[in-house]
């Protein structure tokens, strides 16, 4: 049982934060640059990939017995298909504000790197249970990195966090509109993509140094060192 | 910005750096005194806020470096490419932009465009063109600022009133930048450039845009002086060879090409070479920015390519894009497309035959 755990722990700690899918394995970058302009839309299309991550996850993990080697990215890739269609039927009947401001990203969720690489390289070699859990996992630490950028640049494009949180959690949410400070003049980089590209790079940045910080403060294993007398018959 | 790079075969010169850096800042000094002529002392102010941030902006990332003693710290401090960067940013900006912008754009070019890159030497832009694309970008409204100069201007604009338009953003007087702006007969005066473009949109044809007074006798009132004491500036460094003339020279002759190009085919609607060299940052960019050794291509050959390239770009831009000003842009773009131009360009080794000749010369 503590074995099992410990797998799940492993499970979770990849996919949040030491192979996590935005800061390490850098993968997704097209939604992650295009929509992340404000926290709303971070948080929602975080919440579609993570749901279409855990369905991939689940259904190639459940038929991996009987899809054939050879064309097993195509069958990934419909089973992908299907889950992004459901998500964005659901998003376009409750949440029809966020849909639109999320425009094409939400149908180029199909194409999203980070749930083809887990259907190919987790979900189609282990059981469902643990499948389930590594697209929650994957899907997770990709929502909340999405959801730090889209702070991030909202707070320094806008001066403001949440705006527009109606169109995703309903009517009451719009007075969670939190304006941080004020601006006469947005800060346009911040919005724009290329903000985007420095935001994820800073973020990088800071996660390589924690990690760095990390390890330096880790007892240092003893390495054993084999001494060696040098022998110079010149000196002598 | 490093030394002078050449191809080899290399020769000895016994300049350095940091005396290379101030003969390029001695060469603006005509260009800058044409600019306080004509619109008063913003662009001084912006240029002393701009110098100081950078200064800021280098000793802190260089100590965050944890360079072995202070020696070497205020070895790099000094080398004066941080100066140069910050005097082109305060150049470029318009003379009465809000202090934040600058500061900004200081900050940015020494911190992101040129340390986090790997610092002297390493950065593949141009940072003062790439913090200056950045506020472009981020603050049109306050980037294209510019205004009128002062001969035309009702409002007298002395040291002390530019320094507090620049910081708050009024005149001690009260007026603010966009009623400086304001002609004493109730319209907007915006640069030569500015004007023909929204002139072009409107339906004016480049002679009716002509008429308005901030096009003045000849082809710009006050750009052609500051344009005109950059090319001295300019001359002055090929004179000391401090840069070499390939970029400057196929720049220019790349603009000549395709404006008189495209004023062959309609002077209606496209302004003649001679206003495209004098108004705008044209021989800023040419003898000043596109010079620089580092983000620039290395050979003759290549350089002539990067300086026709963008040449090129900059008149596209002008006379098709959105922006007035093309020079930022086409710069940067080169910039990406200076290490293939650097691949292509590759000159041949002395002493050793082409490989593509060799086996033409044997079949």
């Amino acid at each position: 049982m503590s074995l099992l755990n410990t797998e799940y722990k492993e499970i979770a700690w990849q996919g949040l934060w030491k192979n996590n899918p935005g800061l390490v394995q850098i993968l997704g970058l097209c939604p992650l640059l295009a929509v992340t302009s404000t926290i709303t839309n971070a948080l929602g299309l975080g919440l579609a990939t993570m749901l279409v991550l855990i369905g991939s996850n689940v259904t190639v993990s459940l038929v991996r017995q009987w899809v054939p080697k050879e064309i097993r990215i195509p069958i990934f890739v419909m089973i992908i298909a299907a889950f992004v269609t459901c998500v964005q039927l659901l998003m376009n009947a409750f949440t029809y504000g966020l849909y639109q401001s999320l425009g094409i990203f939400l149908p180029l969720i199909v194409t999203n790197c980070t749930i083809i690489g887990r259907a190919e390289a987790y979900a189609s070699k282990n059981p469902v249970k643990k499948a389930f859990f590594d697209g929650l996992m994957m899907g997770l630490g990709f929502a909340l990195l999405l959801l730090v950028l889209g702070g991030i640049r909202e707070i320094l494009g806008q001066g403001t966090l949440f705006d527009g949180a109606q169109l995703l959690l309903g009517d009451w949410a719009s007075s969670l509109k939190i304006e941080v400070f004020h601006f006469d003049n947005k800060f346009l980089l911040a919005i724009l993509p290329p903000g985007a590209f420095f935001t994820l790079g800073f973020l990088i940045a800071g996660k390589n140094y924690i990690d760095a910080k990390v390890a330096t403060r880790k007892p240092k294993v003893e390495e054993k060192t084999i001494e060696r007398m040098r022998v110079n018959f010149d000196a002598q | 910005m490093a030394f002078f790079i050449a191809s080899s075969p290399h020769e000895h010169n016994r300049n350095k750096t940091s005396q290379l850096m101030r003969l390029v800042i001695y060469a603006t000094i005509p260009g800058v005194f044409a600019q306080w002529y004509f619109f008063g002392w913003g662009n001084l102010i912006q240029i002393s806020i701009a110098v100081c941030c950078a200064l800021l902006t280098e000793f802190t990332v260089l100590s965050l470096r944890e360079k072995p003693n202070g020696k070497a710290i205020k070895h790099q401090l000094f080398d004066g490419s941080a100066i140069l960067t910050a005097v082109l940013l305060g150049i470029a900006v318009p003379a009465l932009a809000p202090w934040w912008i600058i500061v900004i754009g200081a900050v940015f070019a020494i911190l992101v465009v040129k340390q986090l890159y790997g610092g002297l030497g390493h950065n593949p832009f141009n940072p003062a063109m790439a913090a200056y694309v950045l506020l472009l970008v981020s603050f049109p409204v306050q980037m294209t600022n510019w205004q009128p100069p002062l001969s035309l201007m009702s409002t007298h604009l002395d040291f002390a009133n530019t320094l507090s338009t620049i910081l708050t953003g009024y005149t001690n007087e009260g007026y603010s930048v966009a009623q400086l702006r304001t002609h004493i007969d109730g319209y907007t005066m915006a640069t030569p450039l500015d004007t023909l473009k929204t002139n072009l949109t409107l339906g004016l044809t480049i002679d009716e845009s002509r008429k308005n007074m901030v096009f003045g006798e000849n082809f710009a009132l006050g750009w052609e002086w500051i344009n005109l004491g950059f090319l001295a500036g300019g001359l002055f460094l090929l004179a000391k060879k401090a840069i070499h003339w390939s970029t400057p020279v196929s720049f220019l002759l790349s603009i000549l090409i395709f404006t008189f190009i495209a004023y062959t085919i309609n002077p209606g609607m496209n302004a003649p070479t001679m206003f495209h060299w004098l108004s705008g940052g044209t021989m800023l960019g040419a003898f000043f920015i596109l010079t620089d050794p580092v983000s620039g291509a290395t050979s003759v050959k290549g350089r002539l390519v990067f300086g026709a390239l963008a040449g090129f770009i900059f008149v596209i831009i002008r006379h098709l894009g959105g922006y007035p000003d093309g020079v930022a842009f086409a710069v940067l773009l080169c910039n990406m497309a200076a290490p293939l131009i650097d691949l292509y360009t590759k000159p041949r080794t002395y002493g050793q035959i082409n490989s593509n000749n060799t086996t033409k010369e044997l079949t």
